[in-house]
Order: C-alpha cells, then structure tokens, then sequence
C-alpha cells in the first residue's frame, strides 16, 4: 500500500473534468424538473449529442461546432419527448424510457460509420502564467473551455431561477401549474423550452464523453452516465449549486476508489460503487424534512381545461 | 385553430382504435426506416410480425412469446396498481434482480440435496426478496415522505452492484472453474423451474402470470382494495373522504408490486436463464413499465401489450439473423411503436374540436 | 388442439434438426451470436471481423448470418435455435456466458454443429475454442520492462476471472525478468466496455507514477488518456488500434479469430468436423501481436520478437518455472512448465505482485 502515490491536487483535477459530463446534464434536467416536468431519458438524449458532437467534429474537423451540434441534437431528441408529454399528455415516466430506447438505437445508426475515428481534440484554455501557481494552477486553470463554460451554466441557471422573471415564472410552472395558467402563462410553451434545454444540456455532456473524456465513438458509450445525472438532481435536491458540489462528490468517489485500487488498498469495488445511490438516498430521507424541495407539479401531466 | 378538449368518459371506441392505429402508423414509418437502410420494408415487418406467429416455424416461437412476455406481464401487473392509484413504482428491476438472489441462494444453499420442498421455498424467498426490496421506497415514503419514483430508482442501481457482486462471490459456482456466475439451476432438478409441458413455454413463470391477471382484474372490479387504489388514482382527497387510508395502500401496492417482480425474477432464474451472472437482467424491469402504459393499466391490455413487446424482440432478432438489419434499426423501431401508442392514447380521453379559442 | 400443436412442433423441429443438412442446400450456412454490437471497436468487432473473413476466403460456398446484442440466458437459446431452425449447419456462439445454452441447443439439434467461444463445456457435435492472450501477454510483459522508466506498469483490470488474472501474471513475470525493479499498478474497473471508466482508471494510474499503461479492456479510453498525457506507453487490446501508433500505442495483442473461422466452416464444407477443444495462440494464428512500432528501440524489439517467435514454435512457454505464488510457495520448479488446467482456472498472482485479487 503506497498512499503517498495519490496526488490530490491531480485527483481533484481529474475529478472536475470526470465530473463534467453528469454536470452538464444535471444541470439540465434540473430546469426540465424545476419546469415540473420528469424526463427520464437522458441517457438516450446523452448519447445522442455524443454522437451528434462526434461526427460534426469530425467532419469539420472543429470539436466547438461539434459541441453545437451535440446540444442541437440532444435538444431535437427531447423536442420529441415534449411533443409527447406536452401535446399528446402522454405519461412522463414512460415517455422517457421510451425516448433512451429510442436513442440508443438511433445513436448507434448513425455511428456506423464512425467507429475506431479518432476526432479532433480540443485543447485546453490559455490562461498563461496562471497554470503555473502551484495548487490552484492545475486545479483551476488547466482545464478545457467546456468544463468552465458547464460551471458557468450552474451559476447561469442558479441566477436564472433566482434572481430574473423567468425563472420565477418556471418555478411557478413547476410549483403548481394550474396556478400558473390561471395567472396567464403559458405552461405548454415555457414546459417545452425547458425540456429542450435540458436535452442540449444532456447532449453536450454526451459529446463531453466523446470528445474529450474518452474521446471515442462506441455504441452504448455513455453506459449509464445520464441515471446517474438523474441521481444527481434529485441529490441536490433541485438546487444547481448543490449539482455542482453533488457532481464533484460523485465523480470524487469514483476517482477515489480508482486511485486507492492503484494504490493497493483492497476495497470492495461493488459496495464503493453503490455509495452515490444510497447516500443520494439518504439525502432524499433528510430533505423530507424540508418539503418545499421537490416541485410541486413533479411528473403530473397539465391540461388546460376552459 | 385546433384544440384539445376532455372527453366526459373516456372514449371505448377509441381505446380500442388506438393500438390498431398506433401499429400502422409504426409499419408506414418503420417501413421509410428500413426502406432507408436498403431493406425491403414490407418483407421486414413481415418478418418482424408474420414470421412468429404464423411462419414455418412459429411452433417454436409462439411458446417463446410466452417465455419472453411472461416475465413483462407479470412485472407490469403489480406496477399497473400502483400506477392507478399514483404510486410510482420504476425500481421493478431491483426487485427483479432482489427476487431472483433470494430465490436462487435459497436454492442453492441445500445443493445438492433433492427435496420438493425446495422450489416451494424459493418461490417464497424470492417473493420476500422482491418484496423487501420494494418495502424500502414505501417505508421511506409513509415515514417521510420521500419521493417513491426516485428511491425505487436508485435502489436499482444498489442491486445491480449487490448482483455482481454475487455472481463473483458468494454465489459463484465452485465447480465453475473460477468463471463468475452460479451453478445452473436447470441442472439442480428440485430447483429447476422446467417447462409444464415440454415445447409449450408454460412454465411456472407464465402460469403465476396468468393467476396475477386475474386476482388483478377481480381485485379492480370486484374488491374494496380495488375501489380504493381506483379512487386515490382519480380523486386523491375524495379518497380519504370515502376512508381510504393512503398509508396502507402505499404499502400494499409498493409491497404487491415489489412481490411480482421478485417472482418474475425468480421464475426467470430458476427456469429459461437457469443461473445468477453479472448480465442476468437482462431490463425486463424497465421495460414492464412501458408496458404497463401500453396497456392502458389494464390487466387484459397489460397482457396483450406484454405479448406485443416480445413479439418484437423475437421478431426482432430473426430480423436482424434473416435479412441482416442491424439491431439498432430493431431498436429505433420499437422506440417508434411505443411514442405511437404513448401518443395515440390522446384521442382516448380527449378529442379534437377545430374552432375559434380563446386565448389560453 | 393447440397443445398438440406444440407437440407435433416440438416432433417437426427434431425431425429438421436431423434434415438440416441433409436437405441438400448448396450454401453452407454459418450463424454467429454475438454479445455486445458489432460496432463496439472491440470483442465483438474482431469476431465480426472473423465472420467477413470466412465469406471472403469461402466465396459462394457459404452464407453468414449474425444476431448482435444477444444477451446471456433464454435470449441467447431462441436465437441460437432460430438459427438452427433456419438451417445454419454451424454456429459459433461468442460469449462466455453463452455456454449452457449452447448445450441446450445443441442437444436439441444434433446435426448442427456448434463453436462456443472461452467456455468448458463440449459435446459430440459442441466444439469450444479460445485464445492464449496471455502469450501476448509475455511479449506485453517484456516490452514494458524493458520501457518504464519510473518503473511502474498500470494495468486495467476487468473481472476477477482466471483469464485477466492469467494475463496479469504473465506480464509481470517477464516484466519483473528483464527489470526487477518493476511494479504493477492494477485497478480492476469491474466491466469489459465503459469507455469514461477506463480512461479514468488509466489517468489515476498515469497520475500515480505508470508510464506504461497496460489494459485488459476493450476501448481505446486508455490509448486517448496515455497520448494526452505524452510519455505514456499502451498496447492495443483485442483489436489493433492502429490509430494510435507509433506512440502512445506501442504494439497490440489482437483476437485473430479469421483463419480459426474459416478452418472450422472449410471443416463443415468437408464433411470432417468433430468436436475438439481448441485453446491456440501465437502459433497457430489466433493471437497475433501487432506490429511493434519505432518507438520502441530496436534491440527491444528483436528480443520482443524473438519471444514471439520462440513461443510460436512451441520451443518458450510463458509460465516455465521456476515460479513461485504470490504467497512465496512453490508452483514451478525449474524448467517445469504449467499445465493447461492450472492456467485454466488461475485464481492466484505469481510471486511480487503486490494487492490482493478481489473477492
């Protein structure tokens, strides 16, 4: 055992750029759920951008175009889920699972063609002098434009839902959307922008894994990734700041566990890797203290009747 | 300008139109898929849909639809009462899996002994393996009030980990060679969950099905528990009015729901998988609750959706096998078919009227 | 009437079984059952690879067909017997896990031949076949050794089964031979295939000191990880993974399963198939190392592959004693080799391996 072999100052910068993906799509469904809207298909929205994100950035040879591309891709793939839930009422929870069936066969269409490419690489972000200050330098300033621009959206959507109208209006759809319609907004409308927003979200954190984390295009890639993100808002319970600390803590154990493995401390990997879901959990049992956490309007269909 | 407006009852007409429409929209629009991939569209949903029930072999694939469909039917059964009553039940998967261990260790642990006790006795243990399983979203939900869709959830993933984590340990074959996975319960015959009649698919498994349908549509129709789960799913406060007591029926459709699953895992494990690997689950959990949806939470529709999704996997997969489509065109094409029949459900409780609205 | 249906069913399907060939088709008709998508760049590609292979070298002679994404259990059976039914006269199923419904099948269908890959269970008409990776494993072994400078080897680790523990074992011992000084890193990541696992395991190991990263997984994460890191040295595994090379990606072992393939269907054509236990190597062509690049230096390579080559004739083997396990017992004595069912059901490291094998 050879604990002095972990640096922390390396573990924790792996861990912010391990994290980014769950991030970004936590991110968005917290909007999607703040909306009162519960998408359970973000792993089929995921490995489509990863896919959309793959196979521009590869035609174009630019890995930003690809992220756009990802983010246009996941948000026309939730497009479909809010036709389905918003237009046709139909049920969230099994109109979710059916959109991550369907995504995982339509990823794996279009990447015929793309397996064993390797796609451009994005480079870090140039902050100069910066990355060297010891501690912070690596921590901080050697990461790629992604991972801030996934930090930003947290502080974006965090100051959306706080502090502007539109995110009390969302929170208002969310909290209870009878009330809503009554006082004149228009639920369908602000519900379907924010299910697409989530799907870009998701998108981008899929072309995260394919562009820069792996970066590969394999059917099946995401393997998994976008349950957890579920895990994640639920974790933080609805609130983005606790995404980003939730997101670090889950990408945290996941790279902990990998480097005590390396380091020769026998642990129990199967029971280190059901931690995030039980201490999710556990949050989720604490919080019941606190019942405005959770949307009111969570997962129920809305219609206006006249 | 179109709009939707609420049907006073749900439209029977329509209930029943919308299956049938939901499918033809998924042959015109699965055909252009296939027609795109370079296959002959008509031939491919021939193959998909003709080829298991009435082709040259379809006395091996009929009995087949109910090995695959018996586990969805008898998942999606327990869950369609929670569904009712708005209990969200999504971890039948964990139970499944949490079934299936409990069974199978209880099994394995009198190898090699033979006694017709033994296979009574797993049924029971996996039961209590799924039913524990599920008591834990609804003891934190009665206790707490935590949200029951996102607990059951996470509990998935704990028992996917615990099922690894049996297939290399505790459950591992001794003679096996060191290969994870247990013995083969096919070959362990007081645990052996065999066919009924040999070629026929009715195992076990298809006969608890058929029972659970049954005791589902009595208890809905006939039974005060059934009036309740009704009631709470339409008019939660009228419910408390007319004395139901929300406690006691999270428990009992989490609990009943959480017993199903833990069957149908059980069933699976004893019989046609024959052994705990780390892939055992093969998702059967997840997909039951589309089912569930597809057959608008009854117990007769729930049936005939189970039947329909495993006619696409067998279907599917001789697709893929005879004419070469690739799996995941079989699997955009039933993403197709379940956001027709989610979609087309509309017409049922709403119908179109064309006219001026005011602004809503 | 419908229960005598699915009797006289059950009759018809033994009654083809034993007609499948018999029939006189002239195409012989060789199916495959795979596990995983035939695009996951990895097992499942290369046996894809293998089933191309057979219609390239064997022309109109045959016709394949293949179901992916057959998962282990009653799945795997229908399949396997769908593909019976429609007349395959040999079917290579490519999962472990895959093993007692291929037996199941077989015995159901006693003129079809059947191939199941990793698995130990035969029957008259059940052939099974393997591949020694772990001789590539020995020249892995020896590349690295030779290669680290901070003398220490990561290696990612999938499940706990005699096969990776076989390869694990393998290439320390000829690590540690040319280089005492050497230690293995291992990190077992508890999945053959989740690209975002691997790299990360491969960046805790790059970050704790390894500059030879080794894998017994099947996505290129590590290759990506090693290459952004610089100074990192990898080998492809199972597939080639060519894009990577000369450096990070050094050589490769690859899953050759094309001349196997087309050997067992000529067979079946022949009429001279019977049912055997093949576990091949380098030798024969199973295993095949892929080329070593320029970055390793030139001694390196002749000595790689004169090991190669030695281990092809039969004249080296991997596991020559004298070896001890991990617990300082005896296993080999000197000059002793190891026997087949030993490395089999490997579930022990070799002397200096640090760690413990996961329970």
């Amino acid at each position: 055992m050879d604990l002095g072999a972990i640096n922390p100052i390396l573990l924790i910068a792996a861990l912010m750029s391990a994290a980014t993906p769950i991030l970004l799509a936590a991110t968005g469904e917290l909007v999607v759920e703040r909306s009162g809207v519960l998408n359970l298909g973000v792993e089929g929205m995921m490995i489509v951008g990863a896919i959309c994100g793959f196979a521009i950035a590869v035609e174009t040879g630019s890995p930003m175009i690809g992220f756009v591309a990802a983010a246009v891709g996941g948000a026309a793939l939730s497009l479909l889920f809010a036709l389905l839930t918003q237009v046709a009422l139909a049920n969230q929870v099994a109109s979710g699972l059916a959109l991550t069936l369907f995504g995982l066969g339509l990823s794996a269409l279009l990447g015929q063609s793309y397996v064993g490419v390797k796609p451009p690489r994005m480079g870090d972000v140039d902050f100069g002098l910066l990355a060297d200050i010891p501690v912070l330098g690596p921590i901080l300033f050697s990461h790629d434009p992604v991972l801030y621009i996934g930090v930003l959206l947290v502080a974006a959507v965090w100051a959306t839902l706080k502090l502007t109208r539109l995110g009390l209006i969302l929170r208002a759809v969310g909290e209870n959307h009878d009330a809503a319609h009554a006082l004149g907004y228009k639920v369908v409308r602000i519900r379907t922008l924010a299910i697409m927003f989530g799907g870009a979200l998701a998108g981008m954190g899929g072309a995260y894994i394919s562009l820069i984390r792996v970066p590969q295009w394999t059917e099946g890639m995401t393997a998994g990734v976008g349950w957890i993100a579920l895990a994640l808002v639920v974790f933080a319970s609805w609130k983005p700041w606790r995404v980003l600390l939730g997101a670090y803590l889950f990408g945290g154990i996941t790279q902990l566990q990998l480097n005590l493995q390396g380091a020769g401390v026998a642990i129990p990997v199967e029971y280190l890797a059901m931690s995030p879901y039980i201490i999710t959990i556990v949050v989720l049992v604490i919080l019941s203290a606190d019942r405005s956490a959770a949307p009111g309007s969570l997962g129920r269909t809305f219609h206006a009747s006249n | 300008m179109i709009r939707l407006e609420k049907r006073p009852q749900p439209s029977r007409a329509f209930a029943y139109l919308t299956p049938v429409l939901a499918v033809l929209a998924t042959f015109v629009f699965g055909g252009i898929l296939f027609a795109a991939l370079g296959k002959d569209p008509v031939q491919s949903i021939l193959t998909i849909f003709w080829e298991p029930l009435f082709g040259e072999f379809a006395f091996f694939y009929r009995p087949q639809l109910l090995i695959k469909g018996a586990p969805l039917v008898l998942i999606a059964i327990g869950l369609s009462l929670g569904f009712k009553a708005g209990i969200w039940n999504i971890g039948a998967e964990g139970q499944y899996i949490m079934g299936a261990l409990c069974g199978a260790g209880f099994g394995l642990a009198f190898y090699p002994a033979e006694s017709a006790l033994i296979f009574p006795g797993m049924v029971l243990a996996g039961a209590f393996g799924g039913w524990l399983w599920a008591m834990i979203p609804a003891l934190l939900k009665v206790r707490f009030g935590t949200n029951e869709i996102l607990v059951s959830l996470m509990l998935v993933y704990v028992a996917e980990q615990f099922l690894a984590s049996m297939s290399l340990g505790l459950l591992k074959n001794p003679e096996g060679f060191g290969f994870p996975g247990s013995r083969n319960l096919q070959q362990y015959q007081s645990a052996h969950n065999a066919e009924l009649i040999a070629g026929s698919g009715m195992h076990w498994g298809v006969v608890a099905a058929l029972i659970a349908v049954i005791f589902a549509y009595v208890l809905l129709a006939r039974h005060r528990l059934g009036f309740a789960v009704r009631v709470t799913g339409d008019a939660p406060r009228a419910a408390r009015f007319a004395g139901v007591n929300p406690s006691r029926l999270i428990l009992f459709c989490l609990g009943t729901s959480g017993l199903l699953a833990g069957l149908a895992g059980l069933f699976e494990v004893a019989g046609p998988a024959g052994q705990v690997s780390i892939d055992f689950n093969v998702g059967y959990g997840f997909t039951a609750i589309i089912v569930a949806f597809l057959g608008r939470l009854h117990p007769v529709g729930i049936v005939l959706a189970g039947l329909l999704m495993a006619l696409t996997y067998i279907g599917g997969d001789i697709a893929q096998s005879q004419l070469g489509l690739p799996a995941a065109a079989i699997q955009v094409f039933q993403g197709m078919l379940l956001f027709f029949l989610l979609a087309l459900d509309l017409f049922t409780n709403y119908r179109l009227r064309i006219g001026r609205v005011e602004t809503a | 009437m419908k229960l005598t249906t699915f009797l006289a069913g059950a009759a018809v399907a033994l009654g083809l079984a034993t007609g499948a060939v018999a029939d006189g088709h002239e195409k012989t008709k060789v199916g495959f059952v795979y596990v995983g998508p035939i695009g996951d760049g990895g097992w499942t590609y290369e046996h894809n690879k293998g089933r191309l292979a057979v219609e390239e070298a064997l022309g109109d002679k045959v016709e394949t067909v293949y179901v992916e994404n057959v998962a282990e259990g009653p799945d795997a059976e229908r399949v396997m017997t769908q593909m019976a039914l429609d007349g395959a006269d040999l079917i290579f199923t490519t999962s472990f896990g895959y093993m007692d419904a291929t037996i199941n099948v077989a015995q159901k269908f006693p003129n079809v031949k059947f191939e199941h890959a990793t698995g130990y269970k035969r029957a008259e008409n059940v052939s099974t076949y393997s591949a020694r990776f772990y001789e590539g494993r020995a020249i892995q072994g020896h590349i690295a050794g030779k290669m680290t400078e901070s003398n220490i080897i990561g290696y990612i680790a999938s499940y706990p089964i005699p096969e990776v523990i076989r390869g694990i074992n393998s290439a320390y011992i000829h690590a540690a031979k040319v280089n005492p000084d050497v230690e293995f890193k291992i990190i077992w990541v508890y999945t053959w295939f989740d690209p975002a696992k691997e790299a990360d395991a491969a960046k805790a190991l790059i970050e704790q000191g390894a500059d030879v990263v080794l894998q017994h997984t099947d996505s290129t994460a590590p290759q990506a990880a090693a290459q952004e890191a610089g100074n990192v040295m990898t080998f492809g595994q199972a597939s080639d993974m060519a894009q990577y090379a000369p450096f990070p990606r050094v050589s490769s072992i690859i899953d050759d399963w094309a001349p196997y393939y087309i050997a067992r269907t000529q067979a079946v054509i022949d009429g001279t198939w019977e049912s055997m236990d093949t576990w091949d190597g380098i030798g024969p062509g199973m295993v095949a190392i892929g080329e070593i690049s320029d970055a390793v230096p030139a001694d390196v390579k002749e000595e790689a592959l004169a090991m190669k080559a030695a281990i092809a004739d039969g004249s080296y083997h991997p596991f020559t004693g004298p070896l001890k396990k991990q617990d300082g017992s005896d296993w080999l004595a000197d000059g002793e080799v190891a026997d087949d069912g030993t490395l089999a059901g490997m579930n022990f490291y070799v002397e200096g391996i640090t760690g413990e094998i996961p329970q």
